[in-house]
């Protein structure tokens, strides 16, 4: 699986925020088997020292870092602070989200459209953050986006997967363009049901760390998304309206009157 | 000369922002610096001369999703 040409083995990718601790937020990156971890940046006075302490801890594992622009809701913001990730994690890779509901934290398309542009001309290899508009995602591709990352469900909604045929028509659209399910995804199952609509991985990270046991939790979601995967790769059956007999009818014996 | 750093108001000595990060305890750590809104990359920083009232943002790694 190619990102901006960047071959990743783990389709699974993690965030790093919310955990109890940082002993659990390494042990539960492991045991995802994630190979690319979300971070972000913050203001940080001179006498702290937290961002330093983190940025030792996740260098340590050995994972690709994505930084993100959470937080940020309009364009002038999130191209700046794509611009300080940039040098701070020294990666071209941005996640871009530009916010435009407090509430839902829904994207505002429209300023994610015009972020993309500007800093995809700038060098950038920007992962955006977005509904499963199909228009909005060809505007995104357009603008030079090679990777689409839409929503499940609100961030930290937990309710898994709100528009089924909407992520369905996505990736039947998109064929060729790597497909991400970020955000809203709640226990193992919702990130089965996105493999198995045939998404090429999911991201996800409350429902780990705030999980009664997150590495657990990891270790589930790592299942679930190998077993979505094997499931899509080998073609799923079609549903059906009315019953069909898994046992086959003919040779069965008369007993009735 | 009194400047805004993350908000907080601090007085500084006239200078440049690689000399005033260096002031407020900032030397040799991880991160990265914005003036009045707009990124200062690291190698800039010796060259951009700061001036009474400028907002100086500065972030560093965190925990994000």
């Amino acid at each position: 699986m190619l990102f901006y040409g960047v071959d990743l083995s783990s389709r699974l990718m993690l965030g790093t925020a919310r955990y109890p601790s940082p002993a659990v937020l390494t042990e539960a990156i492991k045991a995802s088997g994630a190979g690319v971890v979300t971070v972000s940046l913050r203001r940080e006075s001179g006498s702290e020292r937290a961002g330093q302490s983190f940025w030792s801890l996740v260098r340590s594992l050995g994972v690709r870092v994505l930084p993100n622009t959470a937080g940020c809701h309009s364009v002038k913001e999130a191209v700046t602070t794509a611009h300080m990730a940039r040098e701070l994690f020294d990666t071209t890779w941005i996640k871009l989200e530009v916010i435009g509901d407090s509430d839902t934290l829904q994207p505002d398309v429209f300023g994610l459209v015009e972020a993309a542009r500007i800093l995809s001309d700038d060098g950038f290899d920007v992962l955006p953050y977005t509904t499963e508009d199909l228009v909005v995602a060809e505007r995104l591709v357009e603008a030079g986006c090679r990777v689409l990352m839409p929503w499940g469900a609100p961030i930290g909604s937990a309710r898994g997967l709100n528009n089924v045929y909407g992520l369905r028509s996505l990736r039947a659209h998109f064929p060729d363009i790597p497909l991400v399910v970020d955000a809203g995804l709640g226990v193992p199952s919702h990130a089965a049901a996105a493999m198995e609509l045939g998404y090429d991985a999911v991201l996800l990270n409350t429902a780990v760390a705030e999980a009664g046991d997150p590495v657990g939790m990891a270790r589930a979601f790592a299942l679930a998304v190998e077993a979505g995967r094997a499931a899509f790769l080998a073609r799923p059956m079609e549903p059906r309206d009315m019953a069909v007999p898994s046992t086959p009818v003919i040779g069965k014996a008369a007993l009735g009157d | 000369m009194r400047i805004f750093l993350n908000d907080d108001a601090r007085d500084v000595e006239p200078g440049t922002l690689a000399a005033a990060l260096e002031s407020l305890g900032y030397g040799g750590r991880k991160i990265a610096t914005a003036v009045n809104g707009r990124f200062v990359a690291a190698p800039a920083r010796p060259a951009t001369k700061l001036t009474d009232g400028d907002r100086i943002e500065v972030v560093a790694p965190m925990q994000g999703g």
